[in-house]
């Protein structure tokens, strides 16, 4: 049985039978013991978007981005999100992927200043947006940005995969704010999800950051 | 305390510039040319067998370019885990793994994959496997005896105590105890029996165990995403069938692991595997969704404890016996660490074990921070907490009079007398009651505003905390500066440099001229502690200590010879080497690494210690001539097991109208020996502490028990604590009583394991409180169980239900 049938099934059983839930009846299908096209029903929701297989017959389009104040010209396939052309495409590998599914804050990114999680954004709607990563933070002359230099000076964070994520949306919060409480900036990074539980240290980093904003 | 230079001094480790800038490369980093992807086909169901597996169509595709199937792979014994297996034991086992020019045409290769199942029978619950006609998760049983797989089964009569609400007591494979348990519970004062359950819980790393890895003349390039450098090696060199010689690995930044990436992961050879059947490079890039089974989680437990006290408190007896949720493959001693650690932290006067670890067709098991300690920990708190309450002694008073003290000793996993090297765990209470002031908060106990209940609580938490014996491997170049080569990890505790820092310091080296050498076995790494198990901070502080005596001794000699008079007539300091009676005659450390490595032999390493570890041999001969060289086994006295505690104090208030939680406050102190790095180590207790508050409040998994299906999968729906889910007006408080080990040269210990429970105890007591004295027994606490409770209807599920 290919997976389209099992599809096909389900609908007509939908329709015919009121009592059996669809979620429910794929279940069953799979559980007696049919042969399974390789459970296509788990798999569609788990496969990245990557570059398109020309097998496929998929187009990618040549377009312009505005990253970290660079036009950057990339081929960009129309479902791709902009996690994905930023690490796989322009080898920005700072921002990282936590949980592909708006979840976790690890690929947060500056679009046009506000916070986005960049696997949540097609690539092809922020053209002509500025795309703000880690990256982009630190100063030509290697100066780091004030939020990054308190990340240093407090020993913020701890495996850090985070990071760069936190450090996006405190960037953020101290262009608005540059003067928050302890417990605005908790309120700022509450998109980001830090598993090592370094959220005392990354308060402290936030706290320390708005002075040096403020000093500077 | 010697005054030190750098040992418990803040500073920033060294790898921080490149995470704040996003050039450190964690696994799903790097590229390489021509590399190819690879997508896994998982089993959908929780146990099945494969009838047949058809790759016909799949290799058809273009851009597909090699399929590798569980008949390929060496064979595994069982319980043990394969990268790709036949007989799928838990939803999300791979089956089969595709390498393709790109991610989508491996995925479109996995599903033109025909594989036929043959659904097995499956079990979600140790206790529906020990029923009599029971499901076994495995074909081959439902338990481990001495290695085996076995089948055990209670009777109905052993079942009849669950419509009691007490966990069943039946056979179980494993069993110890001392003194007299009965005389013990005649002479107490209150006697508590007490069934419990502990939640089985997914490590969730933020960094998934992405892998990459290539193959060039003959060596395997390996990028996985593990806890420890030296340590992976060995294992990877099996995967590859290569020799340990001939892998190379790369990985000086990891997101996390919390000991779920210990020393590698049964899913590595995927990647190997497929990129030497391409000859490319192949990363496997594994999703969250991946994560969350193949991932690694704590066994959860159901737990009986019949425990005496005397009138003052302390513990006449103990009667533990522990059920734990195996998950499907390997022997996770959780359930024996738990009644180990019991020992410990609460010392009683006689103790019974007894336990048995069941497979469940769940996710597989691994160590968790504080494997085992936790359980037991968050199950044993609000015993502690219920006794005090019923003896009318204070909830702190309670845990010192039980505490260890000195070379306290404590059983072993399977019974044996041990002893710990030091325990000032009554002062870590004291300075903890103080920075929480908690004798006045308890005034606040069960004070109302609305509809909003305050409780506090109290719970102390052990574990181990060090291993010794590695080794340690510096080198002073004529440049000038120190480079301290470590095969420990980079996991996030920053004990990579931590531990540096003692060579640093045993030739007043100044930090800036020191360079760190880690997480790539190319650079000549020592023979090093797994990085797990909070072994490093002891470890290495006591290898490093070692390497920079022998370093330092090598200067006096390489002067003396030189400048006359005896070795010890010189001194080591501000970079150079000098005779005590007249500073100005002496060497700078850049002219003595060139002397060094004129004078060749022992001095610049080219003949080395005899006791030294084979890996440790490999990387000095390589590094031979480069410099004086400092390299030795760490074999200082051991005084016993390195053991760590931490007693947490929470306040939290319960909306006594929507069940809702909210921790108000919570401090925490260690008993962790010298403090190394302050910053780094209030990290390590609060984040441990915050992963503890996750166990208590808020995540569990969540199964469809008819089709054993996980539901709870995702972080939302199995939610570690976010930011908002702390007190965050003001920061958390930490402190620790910063006594030395007196076993230990510098006298750190670990410090990452005990945490966890400290957390996860005070703040379940802490809701008890506020409730006046109502015990869950049960982690997590979730609102409709308050509700329920308050109301005094019915539970929702029973007490010892997993994963509701």
């Amino acid at each position: 049985m290919a997976s389209g049938e099992i599809i096909e099934t389900i609908e007509t059983t939908d329709k015919t039978n009121g009592g059996v839930s669809r979620r429910g009846f794929i279940k069953g299908a799979i559980a007696s013991g049919a042969a399974v096209s390789s459970s296509a029903y788990v798999f569609r929701e788990q496969i990245g978007v990557l570059a398109q297989s020309p097998a496929l017959g998929a187009v990618e389009r040549l377009i312009t981005l505005n990253v970290n104040g660079q036009n950057r010209r990339v081929d960009v396939a129309k479902q791709e999100t902009l996690v994905m052309t930023l690490r796989y495409k322009l080898g920005l590998t700072g921002t990282k992927i936590g949980c592909d599914r708006a979840e976790c804050g690890s690929c947060t990114v500056l679009i046009d200043g506000l916070p986005h999680y960049a696997c949540s954004v097609l690539t092809h709607n922020v053209r002509g947006r500025a795309i703000q990563t880690i990256e982009g933070l630190e100063r030509p002359d290697g100066t780091l940005h004030p939020v990054q230099q308190a990340v240093v000076d407090e020993q913020g964070f701890q495996c850090a995969f985070c990071m760069s994520g936190f450090i996006m949306s405190a960037t953020a919060l101290l262009e608005e704010n540059p003067n928050p409480t302890r417990t605005q900036a908790a309120e700022a990074l509450s998109g980001n999800l830090c598993r090592c539980a370094d959220y005392n240290k990354i308060l402290d980093s936030v706290m320390r950051a708005a002075e040096y904003t403020r000093g500077a | 305390m010697p005054d030190y230079k750098l040992i418990g001094k803040n500073y920033s480790t060294s790898d921080l510039v490149a995470k704040v800038t996003g050039r450190a490369k964690y696994a799903e980093d790097f590229r390489a040319e021509g590399m190819l992807f690879t997508k896994l086909l998982s089993s959908p169901m929780p146990h099945a067998r494969v009838r047949s597996l058809n790759t016909r169509a799949a290799e058809r595709i273009p851009g597909v370019e090699a399929i590798l199937t569980a008949d390929q792979l060496l064979s595994v014994e069982a319980p043990n885990e394969a990268a790709l297996t036949n007989e799928p034991l838990y939803e999300g086992e791979p089956i089969a793994a595709v390498a393709a020019v790109d991610e989508l045409t491996a995925a479109e290769a996995v599903e033109r994959i025909q594989v036929e199942l043959e659904p097995l029978p499956f079990s979600l619950d140790p206790l529906d496997s020990l029923r009599p006609n029971g499901p076994n998760a495995r074909s081959d049983g439902n338990t481990i005896v001495d290695g085996e797989v076995k089948t055990i089964k209670w009777t109905e009569t052993d079942f009849a105590e669950l419509a009691q609400g007490r966990l069943p007591m039946g056979e179980v494979p494993q069993e110890w105890s001392y003194g007299d348990l009965d005389a013990g519970f005649a002479e107490a004062e209150l006697v508590l029996d007490e069934t419990a359950f502990n939640q089985s819980l997914s490590h969730q790393p933020l960094e998934t165990r992405t892998c990459m890895a290539y193959w060039q003349n003959g060596k395997v390039y390996v990028h996985p995403s593990v806890q420890s450098t030296a340590r992976s090696v060995g294992r990877i060199a099996r995967y590859a069938g290569v020799s340990p010689d001939d892998v190379v690995l790369i990985n000086e930044y990891t997101g996390g692991g919390f000991g779920s990436k210990g020393s590698g992961y049964p899913q590595i050879p995927i990647p190997v595997l497929l990129s030497k059947m391409t000859g490319k490079p192949v990363m496997m890039r594994v999703t969250r969704r991946e994560e969350n089974f193949i991932g690694r989680a704590r066994p959860g437990i159901q737990a009986r404890a019949k425990i005496g006290f005397r009138r003052d408190g302390r513990i006449t007896a103990m009667d533990l016996f522990v059920v734990q949720d195996g998950g499907p493959y390997g022997a996770s001693g959780d359930y024996l660490t738990a009644a180990r650690i019991a020992s410990l932290a609460y010392q009683p006067l006689a103790m019974r074990a007894r336990g048995i670890s069941i497979y469940t067709n769940t996710p597989p098991r691994g160590a968790q921070r504080a494997p085992g300690g936790v359980q037991g920990i968050t199950a044993l708190s609000p015993v502690m907490d219920s006794a005090a309450r019923q003896l009318g002694i204070d909830r702190a008073e309670i845990l010192k009079v039980n505490a260890p003290k000195g070379q306290a000793s404590y059983r072993e996993r399977n019974g044996d007398e041990s002893h710990v090297t030091s325990a000032f765990v009554r002062e870590a209470i004291d300075k903890g009651m103080e920075i929480f002031n908690w004798r006045e908060r308890q005034a606040r106990s069960g004070q109302r505003r609305g509809s909003k209940v305050t409780g506090t609580g109290v719970a102390l938490s052990s574990y181990s905390a060090g291993s010794t014996g590695m080794d340690g491997l510096i080198v002073l170049k004529p440049d000038g500066k120190l480079y301290i080569h470590t095969g420990i990890g980079n996991l996030g505790t920053e004990s990579v440099w931590d531990t540096s820092r003692a060579a640093a310091e045993a030739l007043d080296m100044p930090w800036e001229k020191t360079e760190v050498v880690w997480g790539n076995t190319s650079r000549h790494l020592p023979w090093s502690a797994s990085q797990g198990g909070s072994q490093t901070t002891h470890a290495h502080t006591r290898s490093n200590w070692a390497a920079g005596l022998d370093a330092k001794r090598k200067l006096q000699e390489v002067a003396a010879r030189d400048l006359g008079e005896d070795p010890d007539a010189y001194e080591v300091a501000n970079e150079r080497v000098y005779r005590r009676s007249n500073p100005s005659q002496g060497m700078s450390f850049a002219q003595a690494a060139e002397r060094a490595i004129e004078l060749g032999g022992r001095y610049d390493g080219h003949e080395l210690p005899e006791d030294i570890n084979g890996m440790t041999v490999k990387s000095a001969t390589a590094l031979a001539g480069l410099g004086l060289m400092g390299v030795a086994r760490d074999n200082f006295e051991v005084g016993g097991r390195s053991m760590s505690h931490v007693v947490g104090f929470a306040e939290v208030e319960v909306d006594i109208e929507t069940g809702k939680i909210k921790v108000l406050d919570f401090a925490a102190c260690a008993d962790c020996g010298t403090i190394l790095h302050p910053r780094n180590l209030g990290g390590q207790i609060l984040g441990g502490v915050i992963q503890g508050i996750g166990i208590a409040l808020s995540q569990k998994w969540v199964f469809d028990r008819r089709w054993g299906l996980l539901v709870a999968k995702k972080f939302y729906s199995n939610r570690p604590p976010g930011i908002l889910d702390l007190p965050h007006h003001e920061p958390m408080k930490w402190a620790a009583v910063d006594i030395p080990d007196p076993f230990s040269p510098i006298g750190a210990r670990g410090i990452g394991e005990p945490p966890v429970g400290a957390g996860s105890g005070a703040i379940l007591c802490a809701i008890a409180d506020a409730l006046g004295g109502s015990y869950f027994n049960r982690s997590p606490v979730s609102a409709d169980m308050i509700l329920t409770e308050l109301e005094r209807l019915p539970a929702a599920h029973d007490l010892l239900m997993t994963h509701v």
